[in-house]
């Protein structure tokens, strides 16, 4: 094998087998930071030795088999083994008594678990959520900081010295490697699925700059996502935030024109939306509300499977969706809930209908620089024909968002707006 | 990225001899370890082409043939749809699919096309789709 082949090989290897050997390291050693730095190790001596010795057969066995012969190694350099022997003898004390062996053999039963571990630990909420979505996406990605940094539009030192505090501030908090308890589960739950949803809309829509979709990340989140409603099977939720990525991933090809210009939902060439991941979204939907009961990724899932359904934007069944909306600001209040609940209620009962809500809203200070509150109340007066009203709301959101792209499209309403006022 | 990989056909395929059960089983496992890795989109076994059917092209002339084809080594028993982030890492999953046939056989790796790879070629199209999907909302 050449050495560039064998060098392309290792890489993608170690892109499939790291977060498993890093799972089954920090099991080990209870510390992720030098769970990380065991594995690198492992990755150097495979680097070193293959390209001489050949590949192995079965390279993932070797990695692994490498890897804990390491994390052995540092125990006994750092005399924990015995403590160690006494603490795991003491956590099996359910099953039989095992030389260190077959303690080493029930780990690996187990990688599912340590995976999960690492999962619950990279999301854990004593780091900052930009920390968690760095440190997934380094320990449970396998991506390079450099890699992340071009996701996220950082520079990679901060990547980098992010993902160090990260790990230094698991180690100083003493951040347990188990899966919460009962009590717990809930909430650490959630903030893995916040995680991972977070990674997803960074991918899907960009708050800064030109672009609105970064490919990569959407991918990666789904991946993280299906490989967790593997790991948590009986977990509605986890099922319902895979359905909702599923149905939204489908529609990738047909959100930007070939100008890379946005195009809307209700206007989206729905020919384009990709069946598979429709499919198997609605697959992930049967099976989240299978194990119930209905959390808000799996009503925002249903209704995004409305809209999947849906063969033309007319066929839209809009009271459901207002139904499921009404759902979900009960569970889960907040601004652009409530903004799109005000949409499905305009669709299915009357655009004043759905005015009154957002002028309800409008009312709140909070929601001053928010600029899809006055864009949606645009629309709204725009269709009731008030178009110096609509005209006025189209630039004050024009103000206020972030996005090149949507700033133009919004100034384009108001322009539209002053035409129409024009020509009556 | 998304990966097509196809299982090409041997004698055995085309003449309909079902796997064993321990192939089936070890393809069952390695098929788990697909979805346990979160990359696993779609995956089917093809019957043989004898329940198949060609249809040849000729200007706009259509001829239809039936299966089974001759040439076993062109046709394909099996394929999977695979979400990885790269070859590499498609042909590292590929070499640990068991053996799908006795003796020899092959398996190939495509790469789909996404909608950003058409680029200008599609872009009139599309634009011209959206204008008219636009005028009549």
């Amino acid at each position: 094998m050449m050495a560039t082949d064998l060098q392309r090989s290792i890489d993608a290897l170690w892109r499939i087998e790291s977060p498993r050997v890093t799972a089954v390291l920090s099991r080990m050693l209870r510390d992720v930071g030098l769970a990380e730095d065991l594995a690198q190790d492992t990755l150097l001596t495979a680097l070193e030795r293959w390209p001489a010795e050949g590949m192995p057969d079965n390279p993932g066995a070797w990695l692994m088999t490498t890897a804990k012969r390491r994390g052995i190694d540092h125990l006994r350099r750092q005399k924990l083994l015995d403590r160690k022997h006494a603490q795991l003898g003491h956590e099996l004390a359910s099953e039989q008594e095992q030389r260190w062996a077959d303690i080493e053999s029930a780990m690996d039963d187990g990688i599912g678990d340590d995976l999960l571990r690492l999962m619950f630990v990279a999301c854990h909420p004593v780091l900052s959520t930009e920390a968690r979505v760095a440190l997934t996406l380094r320990l449970l990605g396998g991506l390079s900081a450099a890699e992340i940094a071009r996701a996220c539009l950082q520079p990679e030192s901060t990547i980098a010295q992010r993902i160090v505090r990260a790990k230094r501030t698991l180690a100083r908090k003493q951040v347990a490697f188990e899966v919460p308890c009962a009590a717990e589960l809930r909430g650490r739950l959630a903030s893995i699925l916040e995680v991972i949803y977070l990674i997803f809309n960074e991918g899907y829509t960009a708050t800064a700059g030109d672009d609105w979709m970064r490919p990569d990340l959407c991918e990666e989140a789904l991946r993280l996502g299906r490989v967790l409603a593997g790991l948590m099977p009986g977990e509605a939720e986890v099922h319902g935030l895979v359905a909702l990525m599923e149905i939204h991933a489908s529609r990738s090809r047909a959100r930007v024109d070939g100008d890379g210009r946005p195009v809307l939902l209700l206007q989206q060439n729905r020919a384009q939306w990709d069946r598979l991941l429709i499919r198997r979204g609605f697959d992930a939907l049967e099976r989240a509300l299978n194990f119930g009961p209905v959390g808000p990724y799996t009503l925002q899932a249903m209704i995004a499977a409305c809209h999947a359904r849906a063969l033309t934007a007319q066929a839209t069944d809009w009271k459901r969706i207002a139904q499921l909306y009404d759902a979900l600001v009960r569970l889960t209040p907040s601004p652009v809930i409530e903004l799109n609940r005000a949409v499905a209620v305009s669709m299915a009962f009357g655009v004043q209908a759905g005015l009154d809500l957002v002028d309800a809203l409008a009312a709140d200070a909070t929601l001053k620089e928010y600029h899809l509150l006055p864009s949606v109340r645009g629309d709204f007066l725009s269709k009731l024909g008030r178009l110096d009203e609509a005209h006025d709301a189209f630039l004050q959101a024009a103000a206020l968002t972030n996005n090149a792209r949507e700033c133009a499209l919004l100034q384009q309403r108001a322009t539209d707006c002053e035409r129409a006022t024009d020509r009556s | 990225m998304r990966m097509m990989v196809v299982v090409r056909a041997t004698r055995d395929s085309e003449a309909g001899i079902l796997p064993t059960r321990q192939l089936l089983a070890e393809m069952g496992r390695f098929n788990e370890d697909l979805v346990k890795a979160g990359i696993l989109l779609a995956g089917e076994g093809l019957q043989s082409s004898a329940n198949g059917a060609r249809v040849r092209f000729s200007g706009g002339k259509r001829t239809v043939i039936d299966g089974p084809f001759a040439e076993t080594r062109e046709l394909i028993a099996g394929f999977w749809l695979w979400q990885v982030r790269s070859l590499d890492e498609a042909i590292e999953w590929v070499k640990r699919c068991p053996n799908p046939f006795d003796g020899e056989s092959e398996i190939e790796i495509r790469q789909v096309f996404e909608a950003e790879d058409f680029g200008e070629a599609l872009a009139p199209e599309l634009r011209e789709q959206v204008s008219r999907l636009r005028g009549e909302s």
